[in-house]
């Protein structure tokens, strides 16, 4: 089944155009990985499908209805979206992590704080603890645990782990995979490639703001 | 009012000499400011003789619909200078006018009811000024802080919108801070009174014969007044403009 399609997708900043003319079908349980060189257009594609930004032409299909049908705020609660340089808020760990119940009007599920937490290596007393305090590949966990605390359809992810050891960067690959063996559909932006063909299923390059390749790896 | 207090024509004549002061200091020192200070000192004259007559006129006039005209119009010049330091700000002026309005409308509205003034024009003219004014200088630091913090904050704004919020709490702290920012001078101002300065309007009515007692009445009076009418023009006007930096599809313009 598709589950997210793209349709004739151009998009312009500042009369620059940054991506052109992507056309891509994308099916529920894919596991795609996206390549390119620095300012190819990876990560403006990415926020194209988290409805950050709007195509300044064609359309992107999600579930048969185009975006415009939706709320955004609906729509983005079936995206997760974790970008490349993690942003914390708040003062404390826990700010972060209330915040996705808070906007639901939802009280914390601590369970599944929990489990996410140990999914990720994190320690649960790290919850109380200042942003500002963390090291970079904590704060890229939290980011992407907070996340995941209401399951998202499509998880998009920007070079997350390009900041990680990889002892964390294995951990999160991981976590990732068996979000995806369980439903989830990802999209990963990824500089490594040895990282792009591990897990994927179908591997796409941008370069210049076009699709230069598309190929099925499984 | 005490007599004595009354300033000659000649006395202002001799005052007059301290400008001289300041041309030869800048003379000696090779400062070059002394075209600017007579240009400075030649309008201040002018725009204050003007002012002087044209309150003497609107203070005579006991008609409370002109008042009410003359509010409007200070709210008005209030909010088109105000909307000049938020440019990106979509319905600049209408938000500045309506915040500036109905702050200084809930704060004259107090002010009258409870007795402390009448609604005279030598009154509620100078009055509203002074909250107009405050209101406009804090609306103008309120569009600044949003829109810097709107172009820096940018990163954490779309986190939140990624993880699904709606725009306004994506953009509470935001917000919050500018609100902050338009209130702290009037708080900061509010601290010092009496310590660091004797405020304007005090000292004014020092001068003119009234007991410092009584006069500290009045200044009292204008804290209150111009820190719930910064409060409510702040708030009004923030809460308003934040949507400005957002398109349909509630993201980030």
């Amino acid at each position: 089944m598709v589950l997210l399609k793209l349709q004739n997708i151009s998009y312009q900043s500042e009369n620059k155009s940054i991506l052109k003319n992507i056309s891509l079908k994308i099916d529920a349980g894919d596991y795609l990985s996206i390549v390119g060189p620095s300012g190819s257009g990876k990560s403006t594609f990415l926020k194209l499908c988290a409805h950050l930004l709007s195509p300044t032409e064609g359309k992107i299909i999600f579930k048969g209805k185009d975006f415009r049908q939706y709320s955004p705020i609906d729509l983005r609660r079936k995206i997760g979206y974790c970008a490349q340089t993690p942003c914390l808020f708040g003062d404390t760990v826990e700010d972060n992590l209330s915040f996705p119940y808070l906007i639901r009007k939802e009280k914390v599920n601590l369970t599944r704080v929990q489990t996410l937490c140990s999914d990720f290596n994190l320690d649960f007393a790290l919850l109380k603890k200042d942003v500002q305090s963390l090291s970079g590949g904590e704060k890229q966990r939290i980011a992407l645990l907070r996340t995941l605390l209401f399951l998202p359809e499509i998880f998009l992810l920007d070079e997350v782990t390009s900041a990680l050891d990889v002892t964390n960067t294995l951990l999160v690959e991981k976590v990732i995979s068996s979000l995806n063996q369980k439903g989830t559909t990802v999209l990963w932006v990824t500089h490594n490639l040895e990282q792009s063909r591990k897990y994927a299923n179908k591997l796409l390059t941008i370069e210049n703001g076009e699709i230069k390749a598309e190929e099925v790896l499984k | 009012m005490n007599p004595g207090t009354t300033i000659s024509i000649s006395s202002l004549f001799i005052a007059s000499s301290l400008v001289v002061v300041s041309l030869l200091f800048s003379y000696f020192q090779k400062l070059g400011l002394e075209k600017e200070t007579l240009i400075s000192v030649g309008r201040a004259i002018i725009q204050l003789v003007i002012v002087g007559y044209i309150l003497e006129y609107i203070f005579g006039q006991k008609s409370p619909v002109f008042t009410t005209f003359l509010l409007a119009f200070m709210t008005f010049n209030a909010a088109y200078n105000a909307a000049k330091r938020g440019k990106n700000i979509r319905n600049g002026l209408l938000i500045s006018f309506v915040s500036i309005a109905v702050g200084a409308m809930i704060t004259l509205s107090v002010l009258l009811l409870s007795g402390a003034i009448q609604y005279e024009p030598f009154q509620v003219i100078p009055i509203g000024g002074m909250i107009i004014s405050n209101a406009m200088v804090a609306l103008g630091l309120c569009y600044r802080q949003l829109s810097s913090d709107f172009k820096d904050k940018r990163d954490e704004v779309e986190a939140k919108l990624a993880l699904g919020a709606d725009v306004l709490p994506a953009s509470l702290e935001i917000i919050r801070g500018a609100i902050r920012t338009g209130m702290l001078p009037t708080i900061d101002s509010a601290k010092t009174l009496g310590i660091v300065a004797l405020p304007g309007m005090m000292t004014g009515l020092i001068l003119a014969g009234v007991s410092p007692v009584m006069a500290i009445r009045y200044q009292i009076m204008v804290t209150f007044m111009l820190l719930s009418t910064t409060a409510i023009a702040s708030f009004m006007a923030c809460y308003l403009a934040y949507r400005t930096f957002f398109n349909q599809r509630k993201q980030l313009i």
